[in-house]
């Protein structure tokens, strides 16, 4: 290295090193400048936003779920406050320990143990999942008292769904429960994810489902101002929310009452309408469960009692099915009406006209028994309704045809939907060529073509038929109302926020067609069913008069045994569908009663203390003792169609597709 | 008008002030002027202290502005050496506070960190050394300045202060770089910095893990430079800082939120918002506008300084003048760059502008120094 001696040397070199030291200085001043012309000119958008995301938040105000009332204002669902004990999971370190620290200062039992778990599991978006719900006062000050020793353990206000009748109507209600991880797409995917932020419950069946939108409300939001930390430190601006909607329906729970009364332990639907209007009055199935379950989580040993876990399958009730709208029964002779009103119309039938029915009808080698031993003799089509004969339908089934049977019998809404507000509707099934066609699609042509024999059994509503309560309702209604096929529905009114009350007007669906002489003389018909034919005695001493028919489905196919009353699950179902009064109908309703055996003896008296209870003033409620007229009347003893062996064959061979 | 006559008070603020550099003063007047103005911002109840903190160094700067340089020269073996001795008295007793061992505490209420007396003991030792051997400098005087310079900042790397290591030893090198170190000695540093920081920038997740260490550094000092390269590996900790403050710049824009109404600043997402991170707080709330203006000022200040600098009577007061002036340089550029998001962090204040009593006197006493040098020049 060289070594400088000359002080000139010394102070030149320094002169240059300077310029490189204030050249390095610019350079370094200039970085820095463009650095930050870069950050706050060219990124200035993107760091106002990151500065005002950090800035404000928005705090969701949860709108108050609108109550549901009856018709005559009765309270069916309401909302209250209590206080939950709430953990957040991502502040706790050890959960276990934490548990049972708590468990110390409130009573945690194990059911609220696993339920919190199940909380965790499902419901990943949740920020803070209960550990107990509904602390009594006294908790709540046992916990503050001990907060500090529980960071991520709080007390919170939260609103509470309750139904103060319980049980009663519950699938017409339904329930709310936690919006689940699948609700939460749902609710993304019909871009309402704004309106839920906030949100714990969500409505999953029964009415709290179809007027969810009307019962939730909409959501108000708070922006306010937030520290790093995340405390608030003012609000900018608010807007409330608007609570939800309440909701009033045609139901009469005292009627739904008296109806599920009646029907006592045994399985079945029900529907009552106003035929006028097709208001729905009482809307029934059996068994029934407590929604409050729900609300907040139901536990494991609920769930699985409601779910029937580990009972045989040939045993299980399934409270949570709605037989009323979501299963479909063969109708039985309820069909008949609708067959002779077809039959009537096509021209195939007239008033006068009559037959001899010997016992039964012989078809393609096979003979279509009568129930009553060597048949009812000279029939008309009075007659047919009033003693349901088999024999006369068979014949007129044969007669129509397939096809128009199905088309004039499904403008009652018969195998569609009714489009009843209550979710999960069943279409049911009314046989045609086509239908059959399209039913049995997957499998060989041979499975699809139609045979002659299939449209005996359909016309006394057997075979492939099969229709919910609420179709029947309906169409009994429609014959009520003189053919005049009314939207049934639950929903009356819709009280919002501010008290302003919109009705939900009665819709038409369709007119019936065919001439009103022929449907008066069905319905004298089906009044005489009450006086003098088979439900005579279900109706015996009322004080008005009443248009029904009685009906016995078959469950199970017997194949050459003898029908076996003593085996429940084998029995047939019994039907009921009536309308009263005769001169200005009221009510309309289907009755089905699971395995109830004959319509005459399960069906009709619970639709006979369903009318009572509507039209008198003072109705006698009782359940009605499951085998109350087991010696049935001389005329009550319904169809049974399964006596014939010939015939019963050629079902088994349909059933099998139908399953 | 005074009937005094000759204790006229124009004439004893004149005799008062004519050791001190004007356009310094000026400057430097300005900046504080501006730094008092963003601590009202962001620390107001902070104010009144500041005021007496600059009052105090005020006056320290126009006490050395009066000392010739020749004098201060002299004693600077003697600053040097106490400044050492503080230094090894604090590695053996000194007071632990967050995490660093920095402070020394004597009786009961004074505390003093000997760390900051070496920015200014640093460049007078070297400058004096250099200034001793002005006509024999050889390899061996490097070796040995370089010996006084690593000493120090070696007890100081180790307090840990990063930050006033990083000063010192930049007071030491523009000193020794000035007096002539050949660049054969400087282009090999600079490739050394230069392949650094590119094998930290291309294969830095690798090096970022937790089980590498870096010689030399401790654990929280790789992590700072690791949290830079990516801030988002650690936005809720370490990175937080840097991502918080980088979001105020920006978000200042052009012309700023206004005085007072940074969000960033009065949320307290920004930390050490009247200290280290003071610059985010002009940035947000004044705009490029306003960081324009600083950098303005200190442009100025620094081209004062080379000014000076330039026409220092002695090499050593050269030495002195343009280190001192380049340890000004270093001290914005890394907290710029810290704050701005292109440097780690490290505890480097805002010259003349952040909160904060030992900063401000120390950079005080430099331009005190700067200003006596000033005041020696030779067409005087």
């Amino acid at each position: 290295m060289k070594t400088l001696k000359e002080p000139d040397g010394n102070t030149g070199r320094f002169y240059i090193r300077l310029l490189v030291a204030a050249l390095f200085v610019l350079f370094g001043c200039i970085l820095l400048a463009l650095r930050l012309y870069s950050l706050q000119v060219n990124s200035y958008n993107h760091y106002l936003d990151l500065a005002e995301g950090n800035r404000i938040a928005m705090l969701p105000i949860v709108p108050q779920r609108g109550n549901i009332f009856d018709r005559n204002g009765v309270m069916l669902a309401r909302n209250f406050v209590a206080y939950n004990l709430e953990i957040t999971p991502s502040q706790i370190v050890d959960m276990e320990k934490t548990i049972s620290a708590l468990s110390r200062i409130v009573d945690i039992d194990p059911k609220d143990r696993q339920r919190f778990y199940n909380f965790l599991r499902d419901n990943k978006r949740l920020e803070s999942a209960p550990i107990r719900t509904r602390l009594s006062d006294e908790e709540v000050a046992r916990f503050m008292g001990q907060r500090y020793r529980f960071p991520g353990v709080d007390v919170h206000a939260r609103l509470f769904r309750d139904y103060p009748n319980g049980t009663l109507g519950s699938h017409l209600i339904g329930y709310i429960s936690r919006i689940s991880d699948r609700d939460a797409e749902t609710i993304e995917e019909r871009g309402e994810e704004a309106n839920y932020r906030g949100s714990m419950h969500i409505g999953k069946s029964g009415v709290e489902a179809t007027y969810e939108a009307d019962l939730h409300g909409i959501t108000g939001h708070e922006h306010v101002e937030n520290t790093a930390g995340g405390k608030v430190v003012r609000s900018l601006k608010s807007e409330p929310a608007t609570p939800g909607s309440d909701i009033e329906l045609s139901i009469a729970i005292e009627l739904q009452k008296v109806a599920e009364a009646a029907f006592g332990e045994r399985r079945g639907g029900l529907v009552a309408i106003d035929p006028s209007t097709g208001e729905v009055l009482a809307l029934v199935s059996m068994p029934t469960f407590d929604p409050n379950l729900f609300v907040d989580g139901i536990s494991s040993q609920d769930w699985n009692v409601l779910n029937e876990v580990g009972i045989p399958k040939e045993k299980l009730n399934k409270p949570l099915l709605n037989r009323a709208v979501s299963s479909a029964y063969p109708p039985g002779s309820t069909f008949k009406p609708f067959m002779a009103l077809a039959g009537l119309n096509a021209g195939k039938r007239t008033l006068t006209q009559k037959m001899v029915d010997s016992g039964g009808f012989a078809y393609g080698g096979h003979y279509f028994k009568d129930d009553k031993k060597g048949g009812h003799g000279l029939v008309d089509l009075h007659k047919s309704i009033v003693v349901s004969c088999n024999t006369y339908y068979y014949v007129l089934a044969n007669d129509l045809g397939i096809d128009a049977i199905a088309s004039y019998i499904g403008q009652f809404g018969l195998g569609s939907r009714t489009g009843i507000d209550i979710p999960d509707e069943k279409e049911g099934s009314l046989p045609s060529t086509a239908w059959k066609r399209k039913r049995f699609a997957k499998y060989g042509r041979e499975h699809q073509k139609w045979y002659g024999g299939e449209t005996i059994s359909v016309g006394i509503g057997q075979g492939y038929n099969a229709y919910t309560p609420i179709q029947m309702a309906s169409a009994m209604a429609t014959i009520a109302n003189d053919g005049k096929r009314m939207r049934p529905r639950v929903l009356r009114a819709v009280i919002d926020s501010h008290g302003q009350r919109q009705e939900v007007p009665p819709e038409l669906v369709s007119e019936v067609s065919g001439k009103p002489e022929f449907m008066a003389a069905v319905r004298r018909a089906l009044e005489d069913v009450t006086r003098f034919g088979t439900a005579t005695r279900a109706f015996a001493g009322a004080p008005y008069r009443a248009g029904g028919k009685t009906g016995t489905a078959q469950v199970y196919s017997l194949k050459g045994q003898k029908y076996d009353k003593s085996d429940e699950r084998k029995r047939d179902h019994s039907w009921f569908i009536a309308y009263a009064p005769a001169e200005q109908p009221k009510i309309a309703l289907a009755v089905m009663v699971e395995n109830g055996g004959f319509g005459a003896v399960s069906a009709a008296p619970i639709a006979r203390q369903v009318i009572d209870a509507y039209l008198l003033e003072k109705p006698v409620v009782k359940p009605v003792p499951e085998d109350a007229g087991a010696e049935a009347d001389e005329e009550g003893s319904d169809d049974h169609p399964d006596n014939d062996h010939g015939n019963n064959e050629a079902r088994v061979g349909q059933r099998g597709h139908t399953g | 008008m005074s009937r005094r006559g000759r204790f006229h008070p124009s004439q004893l603020f004149e005799s008062l002030s004519r050791p001190l550099d004007q356009p310094l003063l000026l400057i430097l007047l300005a900046l504080l002027a501006y730094g008092t103005l963003l601590i009202e911002s962001a620390a107001p109840e902070l104010l009144g202290r500041q005021f007496m903190n600059i009052a105090l160094s005020l006056l320290g700067m126009w006490v050395v502005a009066f000392i010739s340089t020749r004098r201060l020269l002299a004693l600077a073996p003697v600053f040097y050496c106490v400044g050492v001795a503080l230094l090894i008295a604090v590695a053996l007793f000194g007071t632990v506070s967050k995490g660093a061992q920095r402070w020394l505490d004597i009786g009961s209420f004074l505390r003093i960190q000997p760390s900051e007396i070496m920015k200014i003991a640093m460049p007078l030792i070297l400058a004096w050394f250099f200034h001793k051997r002005e006509n024999s400098i050889g390899w061996w005087t490097f070796l040995l300045a370089a010996l006084l310079l690593v000493g120090p900042v070696y007890l100081i790397a180790k307090q840990p202060d990063l930050g006033t290591a990083i000063l010192v030893c930049a007071s030491g090198f523009f000193v020794i770089f000035f007096a002539g170190l050949s660049w054969k000695l400087i282009a090999p540093c600079a490739l050394v910095g230069v392949a650094a920081i590119i094998a930290i920038t291309t294969s830095g997740n690798q090096l970022c893990q937790p089980d590498v260490n870096w010689p030399g550094l401790k654990t929280y000092q790789k992590e700072r430079i690791c949290t830079l390269l990516d801030p988002g590996r650690d936005p809720l900790g370490k990175g937080f800082h840097t991502i918080q403050s980088t979001i105020a710049i920006g978000s200042g824009g052009f012309t700023g939120k206004g005085w007072k109404q940074g969000t960033q600043t009065h949320l307290a997402f920004l930390p050490e918002r009247h200290t280290d991170f003071i610059f985010a707080v002009l940035s947000e709330e004044l705009g490029l506008i306003g960081v324009l203006v600083l950098l303005g000022l200190y442009m100025a200040l620094l081209a004062r300084g080379f000014m000076i600098a330039a026409r220092a009577p002695t090499f050593g007061a050269k030495l002195l003048a343009s280190a001192t002036t380049m340890v000004f340089f270093t001290y914005l550029f890394v907290n710029i760059g810290m704050v701005s998001g292109i440097l780690p962090v490290v505890g480097v204040p805002l010259p003349f502008i952040s909160y904060g009593g030992t900063a401000v006197v120390t950079l005080c006493l430099g331009v005190g120094i700067l200003m006596g040098i000033a005041r020696n020049k030779p067409e005087r």
